[in-house]
């Protein structure tokens, strides 16, 4: 927002409550925390100049998505045809750090509270009295007050700005939580693909850091995660390899029924699917990388209110099997800048609901689509009931074979 | 006379040979605390903002040649005549223009500045008075780069004073932008019998068809007293969506921008014939229905 031009003018608080990331050079090491970030948040983060100093730091474009199951040989593969950049991997420090630069850039207008907290919120009266300020009111930890025209919350998934606001918040907690680690790979490799397995107790992915290192989520079972971080560096490396090649889930019947529609579709498309590749396999894992996190859904049932916008996981919170979460928020901050920046152009008050409504309908529909995708994917891979797995496997091989309907979702997902 | 009937009526609210009619002021009188509710009886009012706010910055933009777009009216001095609530002085405010905003009853100046209040930045940028237009003309002669007077001149007593006061307070080649109703069968059964009777999104009595204006009679008006009609833009409002649009033809509502001419404007020697003349078309209507 400090850099639209429409904003020229104005003056943002943003209230953050860690400390301030700035780095000039990235450490040797990598940061178990990553964000895959689709070439629309990228094109977002470029609009004001941050996506040069992520360049500048480190990140790595991979071409190729490969997702299979571990109960049958079915699998999807996503690439795009000129061989462009599918996506990028990214640290969120990274992020973080391109980001404080382009605020400095900008600090006339916008300044930063770090290390700060609201305690007190109050709310415009919808009445229109005429009494009372009709701005939101902020008390901060340290007792200072700000008064606002328009809220913006970003709080994450369990956002205080959204509970004070009475705004009711469908969630539920997966039975899940993944497991994060920095690995090194056996050998050197153009590492420029990204692959996820969908084993019955939740997907495994690895994302490339480099051409020697990557990261890797693995969503699986409280218990199991726990075990993993409990174990010792040869096991864990041990159960990650196997959780990618090993057989075991698949049965006789499903193999069959598999082969038997894949050349079904052979019949239909001469020019056959892509063969599966196998992934990397995993040397060892970075000491002390290795964390885990619970995971849930979340979507408020509203985004906005008079004076209030939510954005981000605040507004919806998805699993990660499908690397959209961050995705999600940057599409929610490029919808929520233009239409702040054609109402200040209006001379619009910038907490007016007409405006904030328009981009909450715009991104509603696009999010719940996809967040109701994600959830119904989550629940299909989490079983092994046959008639499930052989729904999915030829939904999956058909899904294979059409390339129209694959340029769909990749146009969909990159937005 | 007419005239001087009006007159005797308007002591209460102004001294001398004015343009603001009494009893349109009765009317406004009760709705003085309702400006601000963005659902209330002024929606319509509130989201016009959304096409007369976008066509008074473009135009102007377009008459400007450097200006920064975080702060596109700055430095313009405006005129809003018959603000009311300050529904659009807020707004240009807010693009960067000092304002002053004059309405004759002074509950309207009262909301207004408690509005503005809030807002520091607005506080400064924009000015209330209590006051007709002919009141002000003697201390601000030629000192507004642009009038607006919008949804005003369908209220107004005598529309030719009206324009040559707004002629003497504009600056030579200032702007001044009209919004108002078409005096047609169509925006008696739109503008009076659905808005007002049926689905009430405009206040019932707020409009007297008598008053409207005819395009063709605006443009002669202005034409006779200084001012070239650069633009005249119909307008829509469809009360399904609550929003307005711009449309070819201009028998409803209509949007006008008129420049006032370069050099010392004289009002045409036939000033006095078309005084009498605007009396006329209120009788020629009359027997029309």
């Amino acid at each position: 927002l400090g850099h639209n031009i429409h904003f020229h003018d104005k003056k943002i608080a943003l209230l953050e409550a860690g400390p301030r990331k700035d780095y000039d050079r990235m450490p040797d090491s990598y940061s178990n925390r990553v964000s895959s970030i689709s070439p629309g948040s990228a094109a977002l983060l470029s609009s004001f100049g941050a996506w040069d100093h992520v360049c500048n730091l480190r990140l790595k474009p991979f071409r190729r998505m490969q997702v299979w199951d571990a109960c049958s040989e079915a699998m999807i593969v996503f690439e795009k045809d000129d061989l462009g950049d599918m996506g990028y991997i990214v640290e969120n420090d990274v992020i973080m750090s391109a980001l404080t630069k382009q605020l400095d850039a900008v600090a006339d207008r916008v300044e930063v509270f770090y290390g700060s907290r609201a305690v007190g919120y109050t709310w415009p009266l919808s009445s229109h009295s005429c009494d009372t300020s009709p701005w939101v009111q902020i008390e901060l930890a340290d007792g200072r007050r700000l008064q606002t025209k328009l809220l913006i919350g970003a709080d994450g998934h369990n956002s205080v700005v959204r509970k004070e606001a009475d705004i009711r918040n469908i969630e539920y907690w997966y039975d899940q939580s993944a497991v994060v680690a920095t690995l090194h790979l056996s050998e050197a490799t153009d590492n420029n693909v990204a692959w996820q397995r969908f084993l019955p107790t939740g997907p495994i992915a690895l994302l490339p850091l480099s051409d020697t290192a990557s990261s890797l989520v693995w969503s699986t079972s409280h218990e199991h995660a726990s075990e993993l971080l409990a174990m010792d560096e040869e096991s864990f490396v041990d159960s990650i390899n196997s959780a990618f090649w090993s057989n075991v889930n698949h049965s006789d019947f499903i193999d069959a029924a598999g082969a038997m529609f894949r050349s079904a579709i052979s019949l239909l498309k001469p020019s056959g699917t892509a063969a599966r590749q196998l992934p990397p396999s995993v040397a060892q894992v970075d000491p002390g990388s290795r964390a885990m996190f619970p995971l849930g859904m979340g979507h408020a049932t509203e985004y906005v209110q008079n004076r209030l916008a939510l954005i981000g996981d605040a507004a919806h919170r998805v699993h990660p099997l499908a690397g959209q979460g961050v995705n999600l928020g940057f599409g929610d901050i490029a919808c929520l800048v233009h239409h702040l920046g054609a109402a200040a152009f209006n001379g619009s008050d910038l907490g007016s609901l007409k405006h904030l409504l328009k981009f909450e309908t715009e991104r509603q529909r696009h999010n719940v689509s996809l967040i109701a995708a994600i959830d119904l994917l989550k629940r299909l891979y989490s079983t092994r009931l046959t008639p499930l797995v052989l729904l999915r496997t030829w939904g999956l091989q058909a899904t294979n074979a059409l390339p129209p309907v694959k340029e769909q979702i990749m146009a969909f997902a990159s937005k | 006379q007419l005239l001087l009937l009006r007159l005797t009526m308007k002591r209460l609210f102004s001294t001398s040979h004015s343009s603001v009619d009494a009893k349109e002021m009765k009317k406004f009188q009760l709705l003085a605390h309702k400006w601000w509710d963005e659902e209330g009886e002024y929606s319509a009012l509130h989201s016009m903002n959304d096409i007369r706010v976008p066509f008074i910055r473009d135009t102007l933009l377009s008459m400007r040649s450097n200006y920064h777009m975080g702060n596109p009216l700055s430095g313009v001095k405006i005129l809003d005549v018959g603000c009311g609530g300050g529904l659009l002085s807020e707004p240009l405010g807010r693009l960067g223009a000092s304002v002053t905003g004059i309405d004759p009853l002074e509950d309207n100046i009262r909301t207004a500045d408690q509005h503005k209040s809030f807002d520091p930045v607005l506080a400064k940028r924009i000015q209330y008075k209590s006051s007709s237009l002919e009141e002000i003309v003697e201390e601000c002669m030629e000192t507004f780069d642009v009038i607006v007077a919008s949804e005003v001149v369908e209220h107004v007593a005598d529309l030719e004073m009206f324009i040559k006061c707004c002629s003497q307070v504009l600056k030579p080649e200032g702007s001044l932008f009209i919004t108002t109703i078409n005096k047609t069968q169509l925006s008696y059964v739109l503008g009076i019998l659905v808005a007002e009777k049926l689905i009430g999104i405009v206040p019932e009595g707020t409009h007297e068809w008598e008053k409207f204006v005819p395009p063709e009679e605006l443009e002669s008006l202005l034409e006779s007293n200084g001012f070239s009609v650069k633009t005249v833009n119909g307008m829509l409002y469809n009360p399904l969506s609550g929003s307005w649009s711009w449309m070819e033809s201009t028998s409803i509502n209509y949007a006008v921008h008129a420049v006032k001419s370069g050099a010392q404007a004289q009002p045409s020697p036939t000033g006095a014939l078309s005084e009498v003349g605007s009396e006329q078309p209120s009788d020629t209507a009359g027997t029309a229905l």
